[in-house]
């Protein structure tokens, strides 16, 4: 066991942790952060990407000593002051259907927005293109990020 | 058409800001605190074996493990509508990752390795893994009781054969048919098993308590179909459906691999063993893929004959199913398409016969489509073939045969109002149908694509659906509902139907997912037929509040009853415009008199739908006679498919996609599913392919070999186009479309790349690898020649 603090959401968390302990279970099951989901195990699927110190990664590619001392964001923490503006335009455009995929969307397209505010159609696609969703079709969550880059 | 309010506008979905925010709870979301146990399944390497012992001495003595169980703590079976599985397997495993044994452990990790230490020996059987070798005379049987097992009255097992259920239809005189025909085109088709690849996994967690009561929560399509089979299975020690819950928490993903049960029973059968302790299961990827529901593979044999004008003279389709080890749902799809394959065509002349086939691979079950996918590939294939061999226009082969109002199904029933020929109009308009189109590259050519689609609700003739519907004091409305979300926006039509009758904003009425202790029944959702009949129900149930509000002012007011109406969360008065008397003011409070006492008392809706009207009863050896199908949704689609003809590659420069919705009681919602479903249609024709390996075994579970499409994988662009001719009997006239999206996809492709390079590619998926085979070998031909 090792002691690990993280900057999660904007508070430091200190927790215990063993090595080969992996990031996203440690997140939902140890600091009680829901969103973040499993999928598939193995970084095929996106649904568990959050924001390590701003970088869209997948947290179930990760172990949890790996993040020491480093800032994670997940959904929670993006909507703690109210919903973003591309949360926000995921609602108005259905950019989710059951949602499952959602929340590791939204951080993609969150980092993408932060590196490259104006992003063309291809340049959406291929930041999401880590993201499987099974439900969409994708074109409502291209419209989504579409729409919050013209502006 | 009625202007409406709330109906037919794109209203914000009532899940969305749960959904967007991270605050929506899936099952593996809820937190049961330091008492979880962890279940971990033994599961069976042999794809059909017997079991000669079980040693879980090892096992148990691991310290963190709280009990081990198997088949002979349940011998229970299970079942919805073949009852031929056992909860875990007894004697005999019939594919590779049928459950064995269960180890039960406080920690995910204990539970994994103390089920390593379980030893189970087996001795292996002959398997058989294709369904024309298991239809063959002396083939061995999977099923050697299948006599004895009960199963609804509209399936025909052939008993010592691995035959499972039978579905005949024979319409007018199918011989004659092909006599008087000009030209008959007979050939077979080949698709696949395909997975459904929810992104959420099947999880369920189970707690039977102290006091008796056994409390499942469970990722669902089908909350009370679970507890009742949950109940019934489990009646042996003791059950009654009152002591049995289900909760159903957010649905990520289901497509039909959520619907009946699947793994959720170990959770309720587990849970018994660890009295007071709550026990969960959750598969991984992997065995999302092996263990669950998959989509059945089917190979078909199809004749059909033509006048010279393309008008359908007979048809004969026989369809061989490989259903896999179980068939307790899936040989309802085998009945369903053997109902309806004749496709959306008048014709007089029919025979079909839909096989259910035992094999040795994982029991196949409901997948969006509901086999409809299937058979449409080689039927829609088939017609565009026949009109290229008589000179005429793919669509107008299809305009020619369309069935219309009032022809007679394949089973003798009137056809539904529908707008087929007007989906063909929209889509021929869309695609420009008559345009030369051309590529810029050399190297590559553009298809055009057709395909028409038809579906119905596959469900038995009494499936019910209710709503309760309950006022708050601020005449806010909590609808009390059954059916899931998965993803379509059930909640915010539900929602919609209820504020249209009833004058109040869907953003004042909440609609929750359901627990089988508090919500009214609702049989499943599935059949693409929840917005069908739960919204009948929710439409009853806000009339029936309607009906209790106007009483009320009536008999306090005295006002004439056909004066009132609903309007801004308030009873209106055509005779009297100042009248204006809030919902607020009296639906929990009643209404005082002017004696100081009050009248009413809080405003509960009711309703509740059943079709009446439908029957599976008919002749076993004809299929005429009964009336399965409530109604058919129809529609249309088309595409431009770009090919590289030196690769194979694929592009889809354009799909455009018709339905009859009926009623579009969210637009937004509908072209949501249109674009969703056929980009899932597309997925398997073009990137999903299943191998197995000769022994039964699947070779590609996971993302990495099993390719479904990423957001580069989209159609340059879908155009999503809504009929609306009315359902009659439909809540405000609207039919259900979820599962029909995905249909034309398969045929569309093929009929594409016939059409840009002359080859037909008979069997799904359609690869880059086989259309490049096929055009080498037709150009190579032509060289020789």
């Amino acid at each position: 066991m090792k002691k690990i603090s993280i900057n999660l959401n904007g508070e430091v968390r200190y927790i215990y942790v063993e090595p080969n302990d992996v990031l996203l279970d440690v997140l939902r099951d140890k600091l009680g952060i829901k969103s973040p989901k499993s999928g598939c195990e193995r970084g095929d699927c996106g649904a568990c990407a959050v924001l390590i110190d701003g970088k869209s990664v997948r947290s179930c590619l990760v172990l949890a000593i790996e993040v020491d001392g480093q800032e994670i964001t997940t959904i929670e923490g993006l909507s703690k002051n109210g919903l973003t503006p591309l949360q926000e335009s995921f609602i108005e455009h259905n950019a989710f259907q059951c949602g499952f995929c959602a929340p590791g969307v939204t951080i993609s397209a969150t980092e993408l927005l932060n590196k490259n505010p104006q992003p063309n159609r291809e340049e959406i696609q291929e930041a999401i293109a880590g993201n499987l969703c099974r439900c969409t079709g994708y074109e409502s969550i291209i419209e989504a990020i579409e729409k919050i880059a013209k502006k | 058409m009625k202007e409406y309010k709330y109906i037919g506008k794109p209203e914000i979905r009532i899940d969305g800001k749960e959904k967007v925010s991270g605050a929506a709870i899936y099952t593996d979301d809820i937190n049961f605190g330091p008492d979880l146990l962890y279940a971990f399944i033994v599961e069976s390497p042999y794809a059909h074996a017997m079991i000669n012992s079980i040693d879980t001495s090892e096992a148990e003595k691991h310290p963190e493990v709280l009990a081990v169980v198997t088949g002979k703590d349940f011998p229970y079976k299970f079942g919805l509508y073949m009852q031929d599985r056992f909860i875990f397997a007894q004697d005999r495993v019939r594919f590779i990752g049928e459950q064995v044994a269960a180890v039960v452990a406080r920690n995910p990790k204990a539970a994994k390795k103390a089920a390593k230490l379980v030893k189970v020996d087996y001795t292996e059987i002959p398997a058989v893994i294709d369904q024309m070798e298991a239809i063959k005379e002396g083939s061995d049987l999977l099923h050697e009781d299948l006599e004895n097992y009960d199963h609804v009255p509209w399936f025909f097992p052939k008993p010592k054969t691995n035959i499972a259920h039978w579905r005949k239809i024979r319409k007018g005189e199918t011989q004659k048919g092909f006599d008087e025909a000009d030209y008959i085109l007979e050939d077979t088709y080949d698709v696949p098993r395909y997975a459904h690849c929810a992104i959420e996994y099947h999880a369920a967690t189970g707690l039977y308590d102290k006091s008796g009561r056994l409390t499942i929560w469970a990722s669902s399509q089908s909350p009370h179909t679970q507890r009742h089979l949950f109940a019934e299975a489990l009646k042996p020690l003791g059950f009654t459906h009152k002591d049995v819950r289900v909760i159903a928490p957010h649905v990520g993903g289901g497509f039909g691999s959520k619907a009946g049960v699947t793994m959720e029973i170990l959770a309720a059968a587990i849970a018994t063993k660890v009295q007071g302790h709550p026990v969960r299961i959750m598969w991984s990827r992997e065995q999302e893929f092996y263990n669950t529901y998959q989509r059945l593979g089917v190979k078909t044999f199809l004749k059909i004959g033509v006048k010279k004008n393309g008008r359908i003279t007979a048809l004969d389709h026989k369809i061989y199913w490989d259903a896999g080890a179980y068939v307790e749902y899936g040989a309802n799809v085998v009945n369903a398409v053997g109902l309806s394959a004749i496709g959306p065509y008048n014709i007089q002349n029919a025979s079909i016969d839909s096989v259910c086939v035992y094999t040795n691979l994982p029991p196949g079950g409901a997948y969006r489509g509901f086999g409809y996918s299937e058979f449409l590939f080689g039927l829609e294939s088939h017609m565009t073939r026949i009109a290229k061999h008589l000179g005429i226009d793919t669509i107008e082969i299809r305009r020619v045969n369309a069935i219309r109002e009032g022809d007679k199904t394949a089973y003798g029933a009137n056809m539904n109002p529908n707008g087929l020929l007007k989906a063909i109009d929209a889509v021929e308009k869309e695609i420009e149908w008559h345009k030369e189109y051309k590529s810029s590259d050399p190297n590559k050519v553009i298809g055009k694509g057709f395909s028409l689609l038809w579906k119905a609700p596959a469900m038995p003739p009494n499936a019910s659906s209710s709503c309760f519907l309950k006022f708050n004091e601020d005449a806010s409305i909590n609808l009390l509902v059954s059916g899931m979300d998965i993803g379509q926006g059930y909640l915010t039509v539900m929602a919609q139907i209820a504020a249209e009758v009833l004058g109040v904003p869907p953003s004042k009425i909440r609609t929750e997912n359901p627990d089988t202790d508090r919500n009214p029944y609702e049989w499943q959702t599935v059949a693409s037929h929840i917005t069908w009949g739960s919204g009948n129900a929710v439409k009853k149930a806000a009339l029936n509040a309607r009906e209790q509000i106007f009483d009320l002012v009536v008999r306090t007011k005295h006002l004439p009853k056909d004066s009132l109406y609903l309007e801004d969360e308030k009873v209106k008065c055509t005779q009297n415009p100042n009248f204006e008397l809030p919902l607020r003011e009296f639906v929990i409070a009643g209404i005082q008199m002017s004696d100081g006492t009050f009248k009413g008392g809080p405003i509960l809706g009711k309703g509740t739908f059943l079709p009446e009207f439908s029957t599976a009863k008919s002749n076993p050896e004809t299929g005429q006679g009964g009336h399965p199908n409530v109604h058919y949704t129809t529609g249309a689609a088309a595409m431009l498919l770009e090919i590289d003809k030196q690769t194979g590659k694929m592009k889809v420069l354009k799909a455009v996609e018709a339905i009859d919705a009926g009623k579009a009681l969210n637009p937004d919602l509908v072209k949501g599913q249109i674009i969703g479903g056929l980009v899932q249609g597309l997925a398997t024709v073009l990137y999903e392919d299943m191998r197995y390996g000769d022994k039964g075994k699947l070779l590609n579970p996971n993302f990495t070999d099993y390719k479904i499409p990423t957001a580069k994988d989209i159609p340059e662009k879908i155009v999503p186009i809504i009929i609306e001719v009315p359902q009659p009997d439909g809540p405000f006239g609207a039919r259900g479309v979820g599962e029909h999206t995905m249909l034309p996809a398969a045929p569309m492709v093929a009929n594409a790349v016939a059409d840009a390079l002359d080859v037909r590619i008979k069997s799904m998926p359609v690869t880059a690898e086989k259309i490049v085979l096929a055009y080498l070998e037709k150009k190579n031909n032509r060289m020789l020649k």
